[in-house]
């Protein structure tokens, strides 16, 4: 049994489920020519970030960075007594081994032994959770917007009806902006007859 | 690894391929908010309970009425592509090959001498105990204190998108008919 490679796909398969996510994402962002389709696609993508990070923060054998109440009372009462001197001295420790080794004077206190997963890359996500909404919102107002202009979401008419407009017409342009000016001043806002066949 | 992981994990794939191959567009907001339900689980299991509820709140809640509302503003079909899937399939692929191979020097899951973990030393948990006189939540202090100015960024592009949305879709009555007659001549013009 080949058993480093084992152990390295057992140590980093949660990267490489990410990556496929956001893989599928991509594709649904380049492939798809229906923009709400886009959006979505954009949406995949972003939630694997999200898991990336989180997947990041994990420590082994750790639980959710919520302290026990008795135990956030507990140690800080011993802190309190002893100083602080002893952060110092584990200038490498981590997460985990920080609670457990900056306390081991203090052994006995409770939860002295709970291990904690990072709260950092949870804090960072929540930030970008709600940062991605306001930004899905937007990109679908527009989305609203595109098809209020030409009548359709799917990018490869959007474009047809870009080239056309851009040729020369058989009717004047001017004609055209004269009759919406007459239609805007002959109809009035409540019975608005041509919007409802766009919406 | 866990059955239970294995499991949320070949769901969470499962899920997405199916958003990509799916053309009801209704269907396909509809396994997004799934998607984000799969998601939040395994945060769970990942030890980040707050940003879970937040993903099943927002992620799966607040962006499927957005998108389910839009959907009733524009059309629920997906009209099919003339054009070939090989060339995306290929980008994919050579990127995330890119990315694998850019994984393999990273630190394993849940190894507790990762880099991400050594940095801010003494750590927040342990900063805040002494810092936010018993407040249980370690990410709810550093969300509301030691990285407040994100948040308070976080807010602002709240403010900035919900002005952008509302002026992209503010209309004067009287502009519709003008901009439906320009929508029609140019789709008349597209056709002819």
């Amino acid at each position: 049994m080949n058993s480093p490679a084992l152990e390295q796909a057992a140590g980093l398969y949660n990267y490489w489920i990410v990556i496929v996510l956001m893989m599928t994402g991509f594709y649904i962002v380049l492939a798809r020519r229906n923009l709400i389709k886009a959006v979505i696609g954009l949406n995949i993508f972003q939630t694997s970030v999200f898991l990336l990070y989180v997947t990041m923060g994990k420590v082994r054998g750790g639980t959710a960075p919520i302290i026990p109440p008795e135990v956030a009372e507990a140690q800080a009462k011993a802190m309190h007594e002893t100083g602080h001197s002893e952060h110092g001295t584990h200038a490498l420790g981590t997460v985990s081994e920080e609670i457990v080794g900056a306390h081991a004077a203090h052994a006995d206190l409770p939860g002295a032994d709970i291990i904690y997963s990072n709260p950092l890359p949870s804090v960072l996500m929540l930030t970008a959770i709600v940062v991605g909404i306001a930004t899905t919102a937007l990109a679908l107002a527009l989305v609203v917007r595109i098809r209020e202009d030409y009548g359709t979401i799917e990018e490869d008419r959007i474009l047809e009806i870009d080239r056309a407009d851009g040729l020369p017409d058989d009717d004047d342009e001017d004609q055209w902006i004269d009759a919406d000016t007459h239609s805007l001043a002959g109809s009035s806002p409540d019975t608005p007859t041509d919007s409802e066949s766009v919406n | 690894m866990n059955w239970v992981v294995f499991a949320i994990l070949a769901l969470l794939a499962l899920t997405a391929v199916t958003v990509a191959r799916l053309r009801q567009l209704w269907a396909a907001v509809m396994f997004t908010g799934i998607y984000s339900f799969l998601s939040a689980s395994w945060m769970m299991i990942l030890d980040a309970p707050d940003v879970a509820f937040t993903e099943a709140a927002v992620g799966a809640g607040i962006s499927t009425v957005l998108m389910l509302s839009t959907l009733a503003l524009t059309g629920e079909q997906e009209q099919p592509t003339k054009r070939s899937p090989i060339v995306p399939l290929l980008v994919v692929l050579v990127t995330g090959g890119a990315l694998i191979y850019g994984t393999l020097d990273m630190p394993h899951y849940g190894d507790p001498n990762a880099v991400v973990h050594q940095h801010p030393d003494p750590s927040f948990v342990e900063r805040s105990l002494d810092d936010m006189h018993g407040l249980p939540n370690v990410v709810t202090a550093l969300l509301a204190s030691y990285r407040g100015y994100d948040t308070l960024g976080e807010t602002t592009v709240v403010l900035t998108a919900g002005i952008a949305v509302l002026l992209i879709l503010r209309r004067d009555e009287m502009e519709r008919p003008a901009i439906a007659n320009r929508a029609k001549r140019r789709r008349r013009k597209a056709n002819a």
